[in-house]
């Protein structure tokens, strides 16, 4: 059975303490992060939660884990992300309705953290120096104005408001240097290690800003794609405004959504206002992008300039994560939603879906993965892939559980059954 | 001294147990307490004022002496029992869900 799309809205060295990876080039951390990983490895699975983070490791066989946590506890984890340059560097986004925003490193691979700049106390006269969890929107009249104002759910324009960071994704080359997406949209950038963040107001400048609007989870930037040949270039996406590129390291940006159709919105085809889920790329080909839109699933061979549809033979292509295997760029994942009305699984069935051909052919992976009475949905940013000779791929749940499959999807086991809510889920490949 | 009780969540990440004590030079207002507060522990900024308009975050309450400070002005003389540290200030998570 396949699912009737309905037209409803989206759910939803600076740092004083230098980590020990210095930094190393674009084309170093290329062949780091794409180049098989065998022998002696481990894995190192980065889970945030509703009520805080835990850490899952494995050796490179995957099969008997320790958990570490929680961290943060009682806290939303929205995400968390180690450095490619430096393992140890990990940086994290604790967050709360009641006490906002708080950035969390570590420099050790998550024994300890630290709030960057906040850790020490002021000399008598100086003022505090805790602004790590500082996000500054740039209003200037370069950069900010008048774009202070955005769409708001009713249509009228609605003041840019800082909630929370959604994303976090570290320089592939500096482990001081990192990128946050952050609700209400926009991308900021740390070069010392998490201290103090400024915001890339091209993008939010972008003469199509006060087109954007929230979705039902709040409008929120939260995917980062570096291209590892060009770290110039970044992708990001927003809901409910739609992907966007920038070629030269943050400075402009262009709205990147030819090709996507999207019926619950005015214009279907507008230059933005799309609710893009995620996208992911496989490292090795950064031109091939793939795209789990609120509805469809997307592929663009032109670093976005043009998109088309693959969700072929999907039960389902609502969904909100997506991921491409680490060797094979032509595999792809992802989790069929029923629908943006009912945020889980088709029929109780909780399966992930596999193509092998770039798309349009897709195949469903159940083996060790819950076949009834299975009600939970994955988010956007809770599936990853790691490294390792045989692809590990990674999601949890909604319901608390985070499930590997050590061999490229064909089985599952979980790694943990109840967490809190799983908000995302990244992996580092150790050696 | 100003004694202050934060919330559980506060204390864990100020690393602090129990009660915090503050000195504070001049007048004893909200406001110069939570100064006290954010540059005895940086890492409070932001947590329950904005960091530059300074205006209480919507789910803080401040209390003094069993009433509800929070709508006064930061700037206003707290409580002589406050001032003399008899009587704790509690910033509180205004109670929300289940």
């Amino acid at each position: 059975m396949k699912v009737t799309k309905s037209r409803s809205k989206s759910a939803g060295s600076k740092s004083g303490k230098r980590s020990k990876g210095a930094a190393i080039t674009a084309h170093q951390a290329s062949r780091k992060l794409t180049n098989k990983v065998s022998g002696t490895s481990s894995v190192r699975v980065l889970v945030g939660t509703r009520k805080g983070a835990f850490i899952l490791e494995a050796d490179g066989k995957r099969a008997k884990w320790d958990v570490r946590g929680p961290f943060f506890a009682g806290w939303e984890i929205y995400h968390m992300k180690g450095s490619p340059a430096d393992p140890n560097r990990i940086y994290a986004s604790q967050t709360s309705g009641w006490f906002g925003q708080i950035m969390q490193r570590s420099s050790d691979g998550g024994k300890t953290w630290e709030t960057p700049g906040g850790e020490k106390m002021p000399k008598p006269g100086e003022f505090p120096v805790g602004k790590s969890n500082l996000f500054a929107y740039d209003t200037s009249d370069a950069t900010g104005k008048p774009l202070t104002t955005h769409q708001f759910y009713d249509g009228t324009q609605h003041p840019w408001e800082f909630k929370r960071v959604w994303h976090l994704e570290p320089s592939l080359t500096d482990p001081d240097t990192a990128y946050a997406g952050i609700e209400d949209a926009a991308i900021f950038r740390t070069t010392n290690g998490g201290q103090t963040w400024q915001e890339l107001a091209g993008l939010r400048g972008h003469t199509t800003g006060p087109k954007w609007q929230p979705g039902a989870g709040g409008m929120c930037l939260h995917t980062i794609l570096i291209d590892p040949s060009n770290p110039a270039r970044i992708f990001v996406a927003i809901s409910a405004a739609g992907a966007f590129r920038t070629d030269d390291g943050g400075l402009t940006w262009k709205p990147i959504n030819q090709g996507l159709r999207s019926q619950y919105i005015p214009d279907p085809t507008a230059e933005v206002g799309h609710c893009v889920h995620r996208i992911a790329l496989n490292k090795s080909r950064p031109d091939t992008l793939f795209m789990q839109k609120h509805w469809d699933v997307m592929r663009s061979d032109n670093g976005g300039d043009s998109w088309r549809e693959v969700s072929g033979n999907l039960p389902t292509d609502f969904g909100f994560c997506i991921d491409v295997h680490a060797h094979e760029p032509e595999t792809v994942y992802v989790v069929p939603i029923k629908s943006d009305g009912e945020h889980f699984p088709m029929e109780g069935k909780l399966r992930v879906y596999r193509t092998r051909t770039g798309g349009d052919e897709w195949e469903p992976l159940t083996k060790g993965l819950p076949q009834r009475d299975c009600y939970v949905n994955v988010l956007r940013d809770a599936m990853a892939v790691d490294q390792l000779d045989s692809c590990g791929i990674y999601f949890g749940t909604t319901g608390g559980q985070v499930y590997c499959s050590a061999n490229s999807g064909d089985t599952w086991a979980p790694i943990v059954h109840d967490l809190p809510a799983v908000l995302s889920v990244e992996v580092q490949t150790l050696q | 001294m100003i004694r202050v009780i934060l919330p559980q969540h506060l204390r864990t990440l100020a690393r602090v147990e129990g009660e915090v004590q503050l000195d504070i030079e001049g007048p004893v207002t909200q406001r110069s307490v939570l100064d006290a507060l954010e540059a005895r522990y940086p890492v409070l900024c932001g947590t329950m004022r904005d960091h530059v308009t300074f205006k209480r975050r919507p789910f803080i309450r401040f209390f003094a002496c069993q009433e509800d400070w929070s709508h006064e002005s930061q700037d206003s003389p707290l409580p002589d029992a406050i001032a003399a540290g008899a009587e704790p200030f509690m910033v509180i998570g205004a109670i929300a869900g289940g």
